[in-house]
């Protein structure tokens, strides 16, 4: 469909540059602000170059999920609003909107680095649930990164709420903070042609071939992958796209820090 | 007992702090912020654009569709389920017949202006706020308008008539409160927008949509001058 959009993108990968003039493994410029949304217990806004995401967490205290007696937890959700692209329209989340969650949701609950047990208020009765609901303002590439920056930056932000004789009062915020052992960070790396790139802007995302998110510790161990885009990957590939994620994840968590 | 003072200080005919952006969304034909103290407006506009399903295509104008939308941490209590409910359909509707009288969309047959209008948080006043955002977007997507849309909510907090209700006044406990929304066209003095909750004498309305118009005028002042930013911005 967008063949000589294709064509154009890997003649210029020919000459090591993108339609914007950045290298492969650059992202375009990125702001991080936190504190964006002061009804939420958490938030952070991230725009990478154009696209504009604003992660929001509310805090609620509900009973545990009976497999987990002794634990809270964390939900993801993703609204990819339709005044943020011309193409999204209203109604349920569809499926972008689900993998954009899922693969946020993964990225920091397998992680580990909060701990659900210290989010149990009252085995088998009371626990802290987080929900992180992602809405997108701008979309002009790259969502699923700038989401997950958010999500991210967004917990770091996070004040628990007054909770007393089992009483919640949002009004009233406390110093309490969110306990996070490590940041996880997730970068998807793009494969066009024989090329691997990072941060697609909007024609780059038309013309994937596949795409590997990489979502990792500080140390460097991988916590969350997703492959996607309708073509295989090799072995070689996978090795390049996760050293390439690594270092990426490296500049990403200083912007929270 | 009289409600002698506002709670947060201000008098009362004065709004909250209120700001105006345009082009905050660079993707949508025509885009704005207004917030007025604590609430967040977002709109975006899109259109004139082919409307399907067909059969709700009108083949002598355009139509407008609003869609008002609070995001789901946009509240200072619970968290509000994603999806619509029947206060933000409402709403939507009563949005798009306060926008409807500027437009004229009979050079669009078959098509739709859609504008969708998110808040990152609210308290209080957010269809007003609303209102004034798509105003501003309208006018950012280059639409002919015969005038721009300012809304502001006015109402009676016991004996005393305010503009700009937070949510302390409109929960207020020690005496009747009405809450009154109002959308005027400002360069036409007519009103586009009005709803009401709570009790209020026919003497004490009058009088206080007299208040709406001249805050509203305020208002004005402010999109006009963020209209214009832009488009200075984008000169130099």
């Amino acid at each position: 469909m967008y063949k000589e959009l294709r064509n154009h993108i890997i003649k210029l990968f020919g000459s090591d540059t993108r339609l914007d003039g950045r290298k492969f493994t650059d992202f375009r410029p990125i702001k991080l602000e936190t504190g964006v949304a002061s009804s939420a217990e958490g938030s952070a806004r991230v725009n990478i170059g154009k696209t504009d995401v604003i992660v929001g967490i509310k805090t609620e205290v509900m009973e545990p999920f009976p497999d987990t007696p002794d634990e809270g937890g964390i939900m993801v959700g993703a609204e990819l609003l339709p005044l943020s692209n011309p193409d999204f329209e209203l109604g349920p989340p569809g499926i972008e909107a689900i993998e954009i969650a899922r693969v946020v949701d993964r990225g920091i609950r397998e992680s580990k680095a909060i701990n659900f047990k210290k989010l149990c208020i009252k085995e088998n009765e009371k626990v802290w649930m987080l929900v992180i609901d992602i809405c997108t303002i701008n979309d002009s590439g790259n969502l699923l990164d700038a989401s997950a920056l958010a999500a991210v930056a967004a917990l770091k932000d996070m004040r628990f709420p007054k909770y007393e004789n089992e009483k919640l009062d949002y009004k009233e915020k406390t110093d309490k903070k969110l306990d996070l052992k490590d940041l996880p960070i997730t970068v998807t790396v793009i494969k066009i042609g024989d090329k691997l790139i990072v941060d697609p802007d909007l024609d780059e995302e038309k013309v994937i071939d596949a795409r590997l998110t990489v979502a990792s510790l500080s140390d460097g161990t991988l916590c969350a992958l997703q492959k996607g885009g309708d073509y295989p990957l090799t072995a070689e590939d996978i090795d390049k796209m996760v050293h390439i994620a690594l270092g990426k994840a490296k500049e990403l968590r200083r912007l929270i820090r | 007992m009289a409600y002698k003072q506002r709670i947060d200080g201000r008098k009362f005919d004065e709004t909250r702090k209120i700001e105006a952006k345009v082009g905050i969304i660079p993707r949508a034909d025509g885009s704005a912020m207004f917030r007025t103290g604590n609430t967040v407006a977002y709109a975006a506009v899109y259109g004139p654009r082919n409307l399907h399903p067909r059969f709700l295509q009108d083949p002598s104008k355009g139509i407008l569709r609003c869609n008002y939308n609070m995001m789901p941490f946009s509240s200072f209590g619970e968290r509000v389920r994603p999806g619509g409910s029947r206060r933000s359909k409402e709403i939507s509707l009563v949005t798009e017949k306060a926008l409807l009288p500027v437009l004229d969309l009979n050079e669009y047959p078959n098509s739709v202006v859609d504008v969708f209008i998110e808040f990152p948080q609210t308290e209080a006043g957010s269809r007003c706020a609303g209102i004034s955002a798509a105003a501003m977007a309208l006018a950012d997507a280059g639409l002919s308008m015969k005038d721009l849309v300012a809304a502001v909510s006015v109402g009676r907090v016991d004996d005393k008539l305010v503009v700009d209700l937070d949510y302390n006044e409109e929960s207020y406990e020690d005496g009747p409160v009405a809450d009154i929304p109002v959308a005027m066209m400002p360069n036409h003095d007519k009103i586009t927008l009005l709803q009401m909750d709570g009790l209020i004498s026919t003497d004490e309305l009058k009088k206080v949509i007299e208040m709406a118009k001249k805050a509203c005028k305020d208002i004005y002042k402010v999109q006009n001058k963020a209209l214009k930013e832009k488009y200075k911005a984008e000169a130099e």
